[in-house]
């Protein structure tokens, strides 16, 4: 068990990482959501014993292991770069941890083996990584972590730089492959839909905090405030200042029913976070809110339509089935279904999220 | 399918052929005439043929002039390649002192040949130079005009101090270019401070390395100015290098022809020594992928 008890890191006057608390069991999968910057690397190497941190205490199985050198942690990193030894064979490239360790060359035999053929590297074992593709390259740093055995692995967005095919492939295999070792296994990704196919718990990651570390669907359905449900939507989350007069909401020139299990609350300012795949162009036969603006862009992915919308105090985002024709410059009105409607309070703490999971 | 000429291009690959012919090629076929032919003066020339490589490959002085090269570049190389890799791996990676560091670095390479050998023919003087008289008072015989040993010294030392910082900076360009993850992950492996220089900094500064071998060995085998400035080739003819034996051979005595001969077998060799490098060193730690292995 890896216990974080209130880590900050500070370089100079800034804070990388502040007031870090997370405990994430043996055999656990983890991921940390974050966008650039938000302190991702900074936590794992406090977690790996590359850094120390400037406050609080790392435990591993309830003891600190702050006064450890990283070398004697037993954990294993892998990174968005591809690292190898460039002038080992990808053999002994995965055989260089347990070398270190002084185990004995059967077992190294075996192991070796064992985490190639899994990382399907069996044909390529005698060439050097440069000799290898990207995707072959970073799973030779995969198979290195997985032999060593370590208590704790953390990978730092370690398919960024594979191309799409590749990735979708590691993304399943990976915590199958790595849920077998029992190890707590760190996942760092920019990327929400990237958390949402791993499962396990998130800790969404907003400059140097987490703003929470939950289940991941649960973080998904129920954000706890704003800044997390805006870390965890890609594209972002479309948020509509709304006042409450009664049992409506309005904004603009137009109103909708407020949530009914909040309809009680006291008027005033409150916010309501709508993922862009609840915003349309064509308005739904459930309630919806109208937004007026214009058109500022459209992008057109495949099947899908994204379609940007100028309004008066926010800029929108309808995520839309099908191809759709739109011009650029058109005043239009976005609906927000009233159903998927996640409404936060004026600190910004959620207060109602959609009754149906899915939103 | 009809060919389309267009003799237009003609005209774009006149001036790179100028430019070569006057550079490279003319030189190369005058010193290749003088080679094959004998002459008594008044521009007359009569055919030799081989007679003059024959002459220059038989002969002694030929012989001791190459070992005198192949042992300075040997030495020039084991020290001046180390001692760059040891003072790249200490130079800071960043902060206040990198352009400080790389600038001290790149003093000596400004300087020109002859007055590196003067300052240095200086500073060895028993009589004024600082160095000479402090041996001297110390009472070490030291004495680069007659003594051999010396000599051999001074002109060594002469060259690791001009040239060893050209094999730092390479090195250091390419110790700076290798990811901060690498270190990392040695880290969390737990590798020891020899490996990470065996197998990730030396693998890393393989490129850097093969060239900065090519231009010390290059640049140490044609080794002139300074056992030129000190000593002149003395004392005896123990610090006559090639390049002067050829210098006195055709300007001083004005042999054209052997002369010639010479400087051809000095460029083959050259030529030779530094394709078999090349292609070694490259070759080192990157085999080509097996064929018929693809995925």
């Amino acid at each position: 068990m890896l216990e974080l008890k209130n880590i900050s890191k500070k370089v100079g006057n800034s804070f990388h990482i502040k007031d870090v608390s997370l405990t994430m069991e043996k055999g656990s999968l983890n991921v940390l959501l974050g966008p650039t910057l938000s302190g991702k690397t900074t936590l794992m190497r406090l977690m790996a014993g590359l850094d120390r941190p400037t406050e609080g205490d790392v435990l591993m199985n309830g003891g600190s292991v702050l006064g450890l050198p990283v070398q004697k942690r037993n954990v294993a990193m892998v990174y968005q770069q591809f690292i190898n030894y460039p002038a080992m064979t990808v053999y002994e490239n995965i055989a260089s941890p347990m070398r270190v360790a002084g185990i004995d060359s059967e077992t190294i035999d075996r192991r070796v083996l064992q985490a190639a053929e899994l990382m399907k590297l069996k044909p390529y074992l005698d060439r050097t990584p440069l000799n290898l593709s990207g995707g072959q390259q970073q799973r030779t740093a995969l198979a290195r972590a997985l032999v060593k055995d370590a208590e704790l692995v953390l990978l730092d967005e370690p398919l960024a730089n594979l191309d799409y095919k590749l990735r979708e492939e590691l993304r399943v295999e990976l915590p199958k492959i790595f849920a077998e070792t029992g190890a707590i296994f760190v996942y760092a990704t920019t990327e929400p839909q990237e958390a949402l196919l791993l499962g396990g718990q998130t800790a969404t990651l907003h400059e140097g905090q987490v703003t929470q570390f939950a289940d991941t669907i649960d973080v998904y359905n129920r954000p706890g405030d704003l800044l997390t449900a805006q870390t965890f939507s890609d594209p972002p989350m479309n948020v509509i200042p709304v006042e409450k007069r009664g049992p409506k909401f309005f904004a603009g020139d137009h109103s909708v029913d407020a949530p009914s299990n909040i309809s009680g609350l006291r008027d005033g300012s409150y916010k309501v976070g709508v993922r862009p795949h609840h915003a349309s162009l064509s308005k739904p036969k459930s309630k919806a809110l109208a937004i007026d603006g214009t058109i500022s862009t459209t992008e057109i992915t495949g099947s899908e339509s994204f379609i940007h919308l100028n309004a008066d105090q926010t800029n929108l985002v309808a995520l839309m089935h099908g191809v759709h024709r739109v011009n650029v410059g058109d005043d239009a009105s976005l609906y927000m279904e009233q159903s998927k409607f996640f409404v936060f309070d004026a600190n910004e703490k959620l207060i109602s999220a959609p009754k149906q999971a899915g939103a | 399918m009809d060919k389309t000429y267009n003799n237009k291009a003609w005209l774009l690959v006149i001036p790179v052929f100028l430019l070569v012919a006057i550079s490279a090629i003319i030189p190369i076929m005058t010193v290749v005439n003088y080679s094959v032919q004998d002459t008594f003066g008044n521009n007359q020339f009569f055919w030799a043929g081989t007679e003059w490589f024959e002459d220059v490959l038989n002969s002694e002085r030929f012989w001791d002039a190459l070992g005198r090269n192949v042992l300075f570049s040997f030495i020039i190389l084991s020290i001046e390649i180390p001692l760059g890799i040891a003072i790249a791996l200490a130079m800071p990676k960043k902060g206040p002192w990198v352009p400080v560091c790389l600038v001290l670095m790149a003093l000596p390479l400004l300087i020109p040949w002859n007055v590196v050998g003067t300052i240095w023919q200086i500073f060895g003087r028993a009589d004024i130079g600082l160095l000479g008289h402090t041996l001297d008072s110390i009472g070490i015989n030291y004495n680069y005009t007659a003594n051999v040993f010396d000599a051999w010294v001074t002109i060594i030392v002469m060259d690791v101090w001009h040239w060893t910082s050209l094999v730092v900076l390479l090195c250091y360009a390419g110790l700076v270019s290798i990811p901060e993850a690498y270190y990392q992950a040695a880290r969390i492996d737990g590798a020891s401070r020899w490996s990470v220089f065996r197998f990730i900094q030396l693998p890393k500064m393989r490129g850097v390395l093969i060239i900065a071998f090519l231009l010390r060995f290059m640049d140490s085998f044609m080794i002139y100015t300074e056992p030129f400035v000190l000593t002149g080739g003395g004392p005896g003819n123990s610090t006559t290098f090639m390049s002067i034996d050829l210098v006195k051979q055709a300007i001083g005595q004005f042999d054209l022809g052997p002369a010639a001969a010479m400087s051809l077998i000095y460029q083959l060799i050259v030529l030779l020594v530094c394709y078999v490098f090349f292609t070694v060193m490259s070759n080192v730690g990157a085999e080509k992928p097996e064929q018929g292995v693809e995925d």
